[in-house]
């Protein structure tokens, strides 16, 4: 922590330097000229360039407030920085580029590179990537940043199901093809994957998120077999985009010292995600949906699910977009969101009976941008949660207000 | 622009205020099992927050789940502190030879682990095996109160050699008591035996003896009171945990006591309900009573709010033949297999919050309705079996209702 910390002073005096300087510092707005898809979301960011300086650096934060309630019983009100990221890049030269993505999340209890990869293209068609890579399973895990978004908490299956952001260290290759209003793309990783916490946590639910706590998965791998993750995608110009994903690999240690402990126990994510914009109505719709199927052993507990299934819709309609407050081409948006996620999709042995353990959550909202960059969000979020056997489902819900924005 | 800063402005205000209307509201006290006892000080009711997290916490291999367990959290049988599920479900198993009783100590027994953590095997039913007795996990909600008793009440009603002629002769288990149990006054020995009051043949003493069995019997987590490990004996002894023992302390056992002393009873709902009256009354009348008895009281306690405390539990705490249908061969202390203690019906109209919508009544969870439990009493419950049969289907309806209240 000591030896980056004069780093980050460093950049996060660059947005001050700009203020003496102008011609010196230069905003690069994300660039819209060209189709983007949720895999480009990565480098479709705004960056401060210095200069003749092969370095341009951005990021964004989030804080909010919330003040949330379970049955009957609150906290109260509580303020919250989730998260604070810093993005460099640096064109090291024609068709090289390397991009950076390092996160401090709730105050920087938790700090995570969370990208940082070098991208050497081939040809439009063939680029390799190596690195620490976004795993590209669905589009929220690649396509995450604060300000992009209406709603404050981030979907449960995008965070409990694929723990986003969920990045490894790996290579692969990544292409696009594009064709009057359409553009086909492809990814496809080796990294180093999940291991057996995601079946031995104190969550007592199989959950992905445990192997993030893992910080040997930056330096090697658990068993020695790699995650693969693939997607494809088309984006229409007037429709929108598509994708499917799927990433899978093993996540126990079956093999030690050469003796084989145990049978090879696999874990699989498949996702499909879509997102199109109205363009009578700019109604934006985003969504996801993601099985995780998980060779959990028979003879555990059935606590831990042997298949997850989640996902969310979000519906975005801009209702104002003109001079609001002083700030030009300002939007003011409604929002609506539901989501559904269940850790657990099966039948009880001795019963047969529907083993529960879901949740399902409506999030209404709305939102004010001054500008793309910046947004002010204000949600209201209902859930239901159901505990294993199908009890009477446990209420939650809160208000929260906060903002995001790149800088 | 003043009318958009306005209309912000008055939003907030609108929503700020509005926040707690906006919260989901608590459920009816009367509707849950959880809460405290009334009555205690700030500093007990963080006591039972602390024994509440103890109770809620999952165990994983690193803290020393298992290696074989049945459960990985004391929540995980005991779902909202209600009665268990099936999938829950434990096995007791022994060899019995004739008055010769086996636990299978040195086989695994006496309880069967039929899960096991990840790479490791769990226990079969060893060879010897000849009896065995599925349960399912208890409520857990008064036990406070249960454990305040002082023995005497308990004896005050027992009958076993039927000397009123009732028909109903329920006896107290005498059991021997565990190397950590600390007699109190309420106790009153027997030849160095003390009566069991906890456990479905009232095997166990203190609400401590339970914790740290099924600590070890149903989790497989060590603790200052039994410090050796639960293993795969068909594996080898003393495999597949290399967790420090004790894996959890004094403390932690403790803590669990305390949360379970002052967990709450179970409130009564629509007990005015003119149904719910007269199915009491027939209850009553039918000599249901005689052994479910509905009224108790405590004696002095080292938690105030538990001394001389009326509760109704419905149950006096005794064994009691229950005939053929529900012998599972099984003895415990010196109960036998046809022998129960009276579960306590306190709580059982919100089993099925407990247990998935649905109702898995009986030690094992074999009956589904009311109806099912009453026509399995047999022995000495017979006779009340009959009379509950001879009832109208009304009247029938209002015993059920009446149970549904408690």
């Amino acid at each position: 922590m000591k030896k980056i910390l004069p780093v980050i002073l460093f950049l996060l005096s660059l947005p001050f330097v700009s203020q003496t300087d102008s011609s010196f510092i230069k905003r690069t707005q994300a660039d819209t000229s060209k189709l983007k898809m949720n895999m480009d979301a990565v480098y479709n960011r705004p960056f401060l360039t210095m200069g003749k300086f092969p370095v341009a650096i951005g990021g964004y934060v989030e804080t909010n407030s919330s003040y949330f309630g379970t049955d009957g019983v609150t906290e109260g009100l509580s303020f919250q920085i989730p998260r604070l990221t810093l993005f460099i890049s640096s064109s090291i030269k024609k068709r090289i580029k390397f991009l950076t993505e390092i996160e401090f999340e709730e105050g920087g209890k938790e700090i995570g590179i969370e990208f940082a990869s070098m991208d050497i293209e081939l040809h439009p068609l063939l680029n390799l990537r190596g690195g620490v890579i976004m795993n590209p399973i669905g589009a929220f895990n690649q396509n995450h940043d604060g300000p992009k978004w209406e709603f404050i908490d981030r979907p449960f299956s995008a965070t409990t199901i694929i723990p986003s952001t969920w990045s490894n260290v790996g290579f692969g290759l990544f292409g696009k093809y594009a064709k009057n209003n359409f553009v086909w793309a492809y990814e496809a990783y080796l990294t180093n994957g999940f291991d057996d916490k995601i079946i031995s946590n104190t969550q007592g639910r199989t959950w992905l998120p445990a192997s993030k706590q893992n910080p040997e998965r930056f330096e090697e791998s658990f068993n020695g077999v790699p995650l693969v993750t693939t997607k494809t995608a088309i984006r229409h110009r007037k429709v929108g985009e598509i994708g499917i994903s799927w990433m899978g690999g093993v996540y126990n240690k079956f093999q030690e010292e050469g003796i084989t402990i145990d049978k090879q126990r696999r874990i699989d994510l498949y996702a499909i995600d879509l997102n199109s914009t109205i363009s009578k109505t700019r109604t934006y719709i985003n969504g996801e949906w993601v099985v995780a199927m998980v060779d959990v052993p028979k003879t555990y507990s059935q606590s831990y699910g042997n298949k997850l299934q989640g996902g969310f819709l979000d519906i975005v309609q801009p209702v104002l977009r003109r001079k609001i407050l002083g700030w030009e081409n300002s939007t003011l948006n409604i929002a609506f969101r539901t989501e559904y996620v269940d850790y657990n999709v099966g039948t009880f042995n001795e019963t047969n009976s529907k083993i529960y353990d879901h949740i399902f959550a409506i999030v209404p909202g709305i939102s004010f941008r001054p500008s793309q960059q910046t947004v002010i969000r204000f949600n209201y979020r209902y859930h239901w949660q159901t505990d294993l056997l199908g009890n009477p489902a446990s209420r939650t819900a809160g208000i929260q207000f906060g903002f995001s924005t790149y800088f | 622009m003043k009318k958009i800063s306005f209309g912000i402005l008055l939003g907030l205000i609108i929503c700020i205020s509005a926040c707690k209307k906006l919260l989901p509201s608590a459920p009816k006290d009367e509707a849950v099992l959880a809460g405290t006892i009334p009555g205690l000080s700030p500093e007990q009711e963080k006591e039972h927050l602390i024994g509440d997290a103890n109770f809620a916490r999952i165990f994983t291999k690193e803290d020393g789940l298992g290696p074989i367990f049945i459960q990985n959290s004391c929540s995980g049988c005991h779902v909202a502190n209600g009665k268990g599920h099936p999938s829950t479900e434990l096995t007791r198993y022994a060899n019995v030879n004739g008055s010769v009783i086996d636990y299978l100590l040195n086989k695994g027994g006496p309880q069967l682990q039929h899960r096991a953590v990840p790479g490791y095997l769990p226990e079969n039913l060893p060879n010897e095996a000849n009896v065995f007795s599925k349960r399912l996990a208890p409520a857990v909600m008064g036990l406070g109160y249960i454990a305040a008793l002082d023995d005497q009440s308990i004896l005050n009603n027992a009958d076993p050699n039927d000397l009123n002629s009732d028909g109903i002769s329920g006896r107290v288990n005498y059991v021997s008591p565990t190397s950590f149990f600390s007699p109190q006054a309420i106790h009153i020995p027997n030849n160095g035996y003390y009566i069991g009051r906890f456990g479905k043949k009232a095997e166990k003493v203190t609400i401590q003896d339970q914790v740290v069995f099924a600590l070890k019997q149903d989790i497989g987590i060590t603790s200052d009171f039994d410090t050796q490990d639960l293993y795969n004996y068909q594996l080898g002894v003393n495999t597949g945990n290399n967790v420090t023992d004790p894996e959890v302390s004094s403390g932690f056992v403790y803590g669990l006591v305390f949360y379970m002393r002052t967990l709450k009873a179970p409130s009564r709902r629509n007990a005015d309900n003119t149904d719910v009256l007269a199915g009491e009354k027939l209850f009553t009348q039918i000599g249901c009573a005689s052994c479910h008895i509905p009224t108790f009281t405590t004696a002095e306690s080292d938690i105030s709010a538990l001394s001389n405390k009326t509760f109704h539990p419905y149950s006096d705490f005794l064994l009691h033949d229950m005939g053929p249908l529900l012998d599972d061969n099984y003895p415990e202390g010196s109960a036998n297999g046809f022998e129960w203690r009276t579960p306590p019906l306190w709580g059982i109209g919100l089993a099925k919050d407990s247990q998935g919508g649905q109702m898995f009544l009986l030690h094992d969870g074999r009956a589904t309705t009311f109806e099912q439990v009453i026509s399995f009493h047999g022995g000495e419950a017979a006779s009340r079996r009959t009379s509950f049969n001879a009832l109208s289907q009304t009247e029938k309806d209002q015993i059920i209702k009446f149970l549904e209240s408690l």
